[in-house]
């Protein structure tokens, strides 16, 4: 009999796992998982929940300096991607980091149809990740709630 | 939870244990390590703070090379007197920082009389062969290539308990005890350490070393087979800390 933990769990592992295989995550967030423990249950939802402020704002840094119709300052927006870049790394958003890869090399050649195409990409794949972890962050509320322990995914 | 800038992004409860600012800390413990963790982005910051604070560091994060300078008391002599007794055992700093770079903090570091045999660690997101040895002629202890992960940080600290077991005659100085071993003939210290390494000492069972030998002893490997019995280092850690960088781990498929 399968009890709703049961399927939590399992919906939780799958949804885990295709995150992985589709490349949205890479082995950094395992790494940040490592870090969560009873004293810091919520550790890998603020670290990401920061990333995403933070994409926010260098997005918006990007389009600013995009704007300057004649006047863009690569180097700037080169700078921003460089912090996104790290960033991403740094939690393993491994999809956000590609994109910053490309982005970069827009911004050091000042391809401006370039960056501006990166830039409409990299917004989308950020919010896109937001959604899927705060997916699975709901997954595993809902595990938590029904009595059930949220179970370790090997990748 | 986290805010902008300055010193740290640590919650009220744990800013208490941790002692932010420095200046009002409590003497830390005999086996605690304290790092100063120095990186513009917070996102890192709060990473490099969690990593450091679940291998048993006691950890200080500022956001930027002069934040880092102030907190050390180096870019104000007078202040640096008071802030003797703040013991940094290590600092690890980001490289690519907007104002002063990592590398232009670990120069003032060496530079530093109080604050120069403190092991100094770069991270980077790039892996620039020139710019790791850059960093390695200028005296950091290694390297470390971002993102930074549990083992990296785990190895870090291996070395660096032995190493402050060493400098110390394996008994790590508390606040108040003399200052570190500075290459002055004339130390001051209330009572001499136990190491051999003091030049003053006069309770030593062998003789005071000459400041030759005291500074060709701090620039050797600090890692001593004889010590082996005092290491808590795990089995697997390397007998040196690594020149290059490390072998990345194979990354998932």
């Amino acid at each position: 009999m399968d009890t709703l933990v049961a399927q939590l769990q399992r919906q939780f592992r799958d949804y885990t796992i295709s995150l992985y295989h589709q490349g949205f995550l890479d082995d950094q967030f395992t790494e940040l998982k490592k870090l969560q423990d009873e004293c810091s249950p919520d550790f890998v939802a603020e670290v990401v929940s920061l990333f995403f402020e933070d994409c926010e704002k260098l997005i918006g840094n990007m389009a600013r300096a995009l704007d300057q119709t004649g006047n863009v300052d690569f180097s700037l927006v080169g700078s921003s991607v460089h912090q996104l870049k790290g960033s991403s790394s740094s939690v393993g958003a491994k999809r956000v980091k590609g994109l910053c890869v490309t982005f970069k090399e827009c911004c050091d050649s000042q391809n401006f149809e370039g960056c501006v195409r990166c830039l409409q990409q990299v917004d989308i794949e950020y919010k896109s990740l937001k959604a899927k972890l705060q997916d699975l962050f709901n997954l595993e509320q809902q595990i938590v709630q029904a009595g059930g322990r949220i179970p370790q995914v090997d990748i | 939870m986290a805010s902008d800038g300055g010193v740290s992004c640590l919650r009220r409860s744990e800013m208490m244990s941790v002692g932010i600012g420095g200046m009002d800390s409590p003497p830390l413990d005999v086996d605690e390590v304290h790092v100063l963790a120095v990186d513009d982005s917070l996102v890192d910051r709060i990473v490099i703070e969690r990593l450091l604070r679940i291998t048993s560091c006691k950890v200080t994060a500022v956001d930027s090379g002069w934040r880092a300078l102030e907190f050390l008391g180096i870019d104000n002599e007078n202040a640096s007197a008071e802030l003797d007794r703040l013991k940094v055992d290590l600092i690890i700093t980001d490289y690519c920082m907007p104002g002063m770079t990592g590398y232009e903090l670990l120069k003032k570091i060496k530079e530093s009389s109080s604050f120069r045999q403190v092991p100094v660690v770069i991270m980077s997101s790039e892996n620039v062969i020139t710019r790791i040895d850059r960093c390695l002629e200028e005296g950091a202890e290694d390297f470390l290539l971002k993102p930074v992960k549990l083992a990296d940080v785990k190895r870090l600290r291996n070395y660096l308990t032995r190493d402050v077991k060493l400098s110390n005659g394996n008994k790590r100085k508390l606040p108040g005890d003399s200052p570190p071993l500075t290459l002055s003939p004339d130390s001051p210290g209330s009572s001499p350490p136990p190491s051999t390494l003091s030049p003053d000492s006069s309770d030593s069972s062998s003789p005071p070393l000459s400041p030759v030998e005291i500074i060709s002893s701090q620039l050797s490997s600090p890692i001593d087979d004889e010590d082996d019995d005092v290491l808590t280092s795990s089995p697997e850690s390397s007998p040196s800390p690594v020149r290059r960088q490390k072998m990345r781990s194979p990354g998932l498929d």
